[in-house]
């Protein structure tokens, strides 16, 4: 039976046809390109992501001169060998400035994003696992937060704790770890019903044990997505908010704060002091966008980086 | 529909008042006294007292919140002690611009995406698409402050094209001072857009009844036109109406770039004198402005899809 059966359904690669053989060939061509395209785009994203911290730390020996140190012989320079970026309206190195500001930035960026990825994760995976009421409770709160208009309640907090850093990290935080608790309460409903959580539940292990050994594992690649497109949005709602002055404060340099600083002068024609720093932010925020539509696009995550 | 109705109108409901709740309770987070972060250290305890008692800080919690509400329902935001004025007549001029403006940055953004998302969703995996792709990354990494500079230095100072800064006179004038900042937006915001939208043409240009369209022979600029772009302008217009809170955030920068009398100056100078009684206005209008687009979006799209309404009881 199995062998007449063999001869008249073919199995296995041997029996294809030509023609399936090909389309079967072709996609695996295509899926072997995609991954090297995704392996590409991480690679580069970390590239992008450490070169700019390296390469600021590297300034200060380079020397461009101190980034909070007005030079009065040298104002107002275009970029120039001396002045990659030029120099501002008080003869600061504009280059300097900015390298002077990657440590905050990425301080800010990272840290922001590390505390809403904690409550998130605590939270969607409480949500996620256990269901009913708290389930009920959790999610209805995420989706309030996830629809405010962020920014402005961020900038609420900002008039609560005054200008300065304390209110830009409250308010990241506040409302970063929705995104974080919605991701992980769609990976636990999944995880819940697996068998090697339900084969721990029935050995009888502790349900904290379960969550921390078993689940909290499968549920951090889906969420590293998320932490990469949270860390380019606070870098970003940083920078918006030093720009108009409800963040860092002068002379500390940052990165929104040096691209305002140059904005008067900007209509006049002298157009360095707000333009080129810029760049860097965008460059740190390919960096991270790279690092997580790659991951997403390799585990194929429907969710990417704009929400 | 009517089950969805209700549950969908609740739950707007409770997000209304978590925004109350949060305008309300983001005073008593203030360190110290509010009234005394306002009046500043060197305020006599008397004037403080007073401005305590104006605020209603002295009495119950939830007394303080009961009336917050009940104003708040009558758009009655308090009185700005800084500003001399009731709250609500600070808000309402500003609306318009802020308003116009966000539908002006929309319209922008979604002339922009709906080309860009359908050439990649035909060319998918090409070079066009990854270059669309990439370039979108891009502009979503820029800040938005930093592209109005930008497009400030291109095309006001260098072009002279547009004014860099201004309302303009009449509704002709508005629109032309409003072109620049709303394509600010509109380049920020298209990258949002682009990847829902790529991704809905995909799933449409695989669908059995564009296959069917073809395969009765209709030109291809005809299967495109009827089918892939009529129903992507519906998901457009979802996408924009479900990030509209993001869109805001943006716009309230925004306009703090091109010194547009919006309501977004009027937060940051709030925010920076620490005049509570408008930042809580501003946020409580903002917010209920999200969440009515939301409301709206869903029950239109809804209507128009059913399946949404039916498999929404989960």
């Amino acid at each position: 039976m199995a062998i007449a059966s063999s001869s008249t359904q073919p199995s296995g690669f041997a029996g294809l046809t030509a023609q399936s053989a090909y389309r079967i060939d072709r996609l695996r061509k295509r899926a072997t390109a995609e991954h090297r395209f995704s392996t590409l785009a991480i690679w580069v994203g970390v590239f992008l992501v450490v070169v700019v911290p390296v390469v600021s730390l590297l300034g200060p020996v380079i020397g461009f001169g101190h980034p909070n140190a007005p030079n009065f012989n040298a104002i107002l320079q275009p970029p120039s060998l001396a002045h990659p970026f030029g120099t501002d309206s008080t003869g600061r190195d504009v280059l300097a400035r900015v390298f002077a500001a990657t440590p905050l930035d990425y301080e800010v960026g990272l840290l922001t994003t590390l505390m809403s990825a904690v409550i998130g994760i605590l939270f969607g995976g409480i949500a996620g696992y256990f269901g009913g009421w708290l389930d009920a409770v959790i999610m209805r709160v995420v989706d309030i937060l996830i629809a405010f208009p962020f920014m402005i309640f961020v900038m609420a907090f900002v008039a609560v704790f005054g200008p300065g850093l304390t209110g830009i990290y409250v308010g990241l935080t506040t409302f970063g770890w929705a995104f974080f608790a919605r991701v992980t309460r769609a990976e636990m409903l999944v995880i819940r019903e697996r068998q090697y959580v339900l084969a721990a539940q029935t050995a009888g292990l502790r349900t904290s044990r379960i969550l921390r050994v078993h689940a909290l594992p499968n549920v951090l690649r889906p969420n590293f997505v998320i932490a990469m497109a949270t860390v380019v949005w606070n870098i970003l709602t940083l920078a918006s908010l030093s720009y108009l002055g409800l963040g860092v404060q002068p002379p500390t340099a940052e990165w929104g704060s040096i691209v305002a600083s140059g904005q008067t002068i900007l209509l006049i024609g002298q157009w360095w002091v707000s333009t080129l720093p810029g760049l860097v932010i965008v460059i740190v925020g390919v960096g991270f966008s790279l690092i997580g539509d790659g991951i997403a696009d390799r585990f194929g995550y429907d969710f990417r980086l704009t929400v | 529909m009517g089950f969805y109705l209700i549950r969908r109108m609740l739950q707007s409901l409770m997000a209304l008042i978590g925004i109350t709740l949060v305008a309300f309770l983001l005073i008593q987070l203030v360190p110290g006294d509010p009234a005394r972060a306002v009046l500043g250290p060197r305020a006599s305890a008397s004037a403080v007292a007073a401005l305590r008692r104006a605020m209603g800080l002295d009495r119950s919690l939830p007394t303080q919140y009961w009336s917050f509400l009940t104003n708040a329902f009558h758009l009655n935001f308090g009185f700005s002690t800084l500003q001399q004025s009731p709250v609500a007549s600070l808000i309402w001029p500003r609306l318009g611009s802020t308003l116009l403006l966000t539908a002006y940055a929309t319209v922008v953004s979604v002339v922009f995406a709906v080309p860009l998302a359908l050439v990649s969703a035909l060319r998918r995996n090409r070079p066009a698409d990854h270059a669309i792709r990439l370039t979108t990354m891009v502009t979503f990494a820029m800040p938005a402050f930093w592209l109005g500079l930008l497009l400030i230095l291109l095309l006001s100072v260098h072009l002279t094209v547009f004014p860099p800064s201004g309302y303009g006179v009449g509704f002709v004038g508005h629109l032309d001072s409003l072109t620049l900042p709303a394509l600010t937006l509109g380049l920020g915001l298209a990258p949002l857009i682009v990847r829902t939208l790529r991704g809905s043409m995909v799933e449409t240009l695989g669908s059995e009844y564009v296959e069917a369209a073809r395969a009765r022979g209709f030109r291809e600029a005809r299967v495109l036109r009827r089918y892939v772009l009529r129903n992507s302008l519906v998901a457009s217009v979802t996408v924009v109406g479900v990030n509209v809170g993001y869109i805001l955030s943006i716009v309230v920068v925004i306009e703090n770039v091109f010194a547009l009398p919006g309501l977004g100056s009027l937060l940051v100078t709030s925010v920076q004198n620490r005049d509570f009684p408008v930042v809580q206005g501003i946020a409580l209008v903002l917010g209920a402005i999200v969440i009515i687009v939301n409301l709206v979006t869903d029950l239109g799209y809804s209507l128009l899809d059913p399946r949404i309404r039916l498999s929404g009881n989960r």
